[in-house]
């Protein structure tokens, strides 16, 4: 059980059978009145927004969440299946669920699936991924007039900005977190 | 922690505060911050320390001193509050409190005014200020010219959240209401007095003799932030002792202990008519200096320690 007390942004608890996440948090108290935490949520199966006011003997269920390893396989239509390595278990995951993870998730890849109960609801993919660029305009050598980046395709099939000098077929490393370029690698 | 140059603005402040009040003929006082009871009020938790307190406020022993022939009193000094912290929160925090004999709230709303209303035409180093005094907080311009804009609650819940305030209390929702809607409209072009509460709401307050449904209280607002609360004291010890009474109850079903406060209303008996209002100085120095949050301006803050 939580109190209204231990409400922090990023703590997530049950309401109404749901896992919610705290996004946005504020401590208030009116002069001679009492303690309202005034807290912003995020539905973590709906990704609905709520704001609500709770009074410091509000209490919430700590939702059952767990997050274990698991490998992607493969992809069939709206459905996105990956494999627990050890228990061999088969689980997936919908395209809308998976967001803006899409634009690094390839097969093979070691991501956090999270479990509300023996419910798959989020992914969290590394924060470092290796791609393969598949589209990129070719390198004039020796033009130094041009601008600094140019756009390239990954496998993806997601597009950032790259410097001049990748081709395709040149392995890049991506930090997910920002979608940004940060090293050629070479395999 | 705060920088050389927030510790010069906080001192600034803390000193010209003192000059007003010396000038005025008020004492300064620094009575003790630990106690062994204290005044009950259910919306406050303090630090205990073994069977003694933390002061949340000076009231009770600047009270003491007022019975005892003392007329003009200020303090400045730490109050301690557990489980308060956020944007305009913590947990210790400074407090100015001032009394003066034979005033009532009215009066003391306008010696309020007129110290702040100084503050920010004397001390225009401060970076939240403008060369004419108007204070800058957030997406508000707010001008200081006096006298200030006064509104009674009643009116306040009717403009800014169309509710009728009974009601409201009625449904025990005023504190939501009034965070939610009404405080945030507060002060916005000028700074506003909100006064005359529902009884329920000021615990330490003279009712009004016209209105005993309305207590003698008042709050400043600048910005939507709350910044002072005063009173018509209230000196009828047998009516304190039944308010206290009730709070106390209200404690113990929370499952708090509380004790009468004795020595106080021994005192009360003596005491004769008297102002008071306890201002956040730390809220005061925010918004001066155009910070954000009240951890700003503090020395030091908790995580810190």
């Amino acid at each position: 059980m939580y109190t209204a007390s231990d409400l922090r942004k990023g703590l997530k608890i049950q309401i109404d059978g749901d896992p919610y996440i705290v996004t946005d948090f504020d401590f208030s108290k009116p002069g001679k009145g009492q303690a309202l935490y005034r807290t912003k949520m995020r539905n973590m199966i709906t990704g609905v927004q709520f704001t609500q006011t709770y009074r410091s003997n509000d209490k919430f269920d700590r939702p059952n969440l767990e997050e274990r390893t698991m490998q992607f396989l493969y992809a069939q239509d709206n459905e996105y299946h990956f494999m627990d390595t050890s228990s061999f278990e088969q689980i997936f995951l919908t395209k809308e669920q998976l967001g803006e993870n899409l634009s690094f998730l390839i097969d093979n890849m070691e991501v956090t699936v999270l479990f509300f109960g023996d419910r798959p609801i989020d992914i969290t993919i590394p924060t470092f991924v290796n791609l393969e660029v598949t589209v990129a305009d070719p390198w004039a050598k020796g033009d130094t007039s041009g601008s600094d980046t140019k756009p390239v395709t990954v496998q993806t099939g997601f597009t950032l900005q790259v410097p001049p000098f990748v081709e395709v077929g040149d392995k890049i490393q991506i930090d997910t977190r920002t979608g940004s370029y940060i090293t050629r690698v070479k395999e | 922690m705060l920088s050389v140059q927030g510790l010069r603005q906080r001192a600034a402040l803390l000193q010209a505060v003192r000059a007003f009040f010396i000038d005025r003929r008020y004492l300064e006082v620094d009575t003790p911050i630990r106690l062994p009871v204290l005044l009950p009020e259910s919306n406050i938790v303090p630090f205990a320390g073994g069977s003694w307190f933390l002061q949340p406020s000076p009231e009770l022993c600047m009270k003491r001193l007022l019975a005892r022939d003392c007329t003009q009193l200020f303090q400045i000094c730490h109050c301690f509050r557990e489980g308060e912290s956020g944007r305009l929160h913590h947990p210790e925090f400074t407090m100015l409190e001032w009394y003066h004999a034979g005033w009532d709230y009215v009066d003391m709303m306008a010696e309020c005014e007129q110290l702040i209303r100084w503050l920010c035409v004397s001390s225009p180093d401060y970076p939240g200020l403008l060369p004419d005094g108007s204070i800058r907080w957030g997406d508000c311009r707010v001008d200081t010219t006096l006298p200030w804009q006064r509104l009674t609650v009643a009116e306040a819940f009717r403009q800014h959240a169309g509710a009728d305030v009974l009601e409201v209390l009625t449904h025990g929702c005023f504190d939501e209401v009034l965070v939610t809607e009404v405080e945030p409209r507060l002060g916005r072009d000028r700074p506003v007095f909100l006064h005359d509460y529902p009884v329920a709401l000021g615990s330490l307050a003279r009712c009004r003799r016209d209105d005993p449904q309305v207590a003698e209280r008042f709050e400043l607002y600048i910005a939507g932030v709350e910044l002072a609360n005063g009173f018509s004291e209230l000196v009828d010890a047998q009516e304190q002792r039944q308010r206290f009474t009730t709070e106390i109850a209200t404690m113990r079903a929370g499952g708090r202990e509380a004790s009468m406060p004795e020595l106080f209303l021994d005192d009360l008996t003596r005491m004769d008519e008297t102002a008071g209002i306890a201002l956040g100085l730390d809220r005061l120095l925010m918004l001066l200096a155009g910070r954000e949050r009240i951890a700003e301006v503090l020395p030091f803050i908790f995580e810190e320690l």
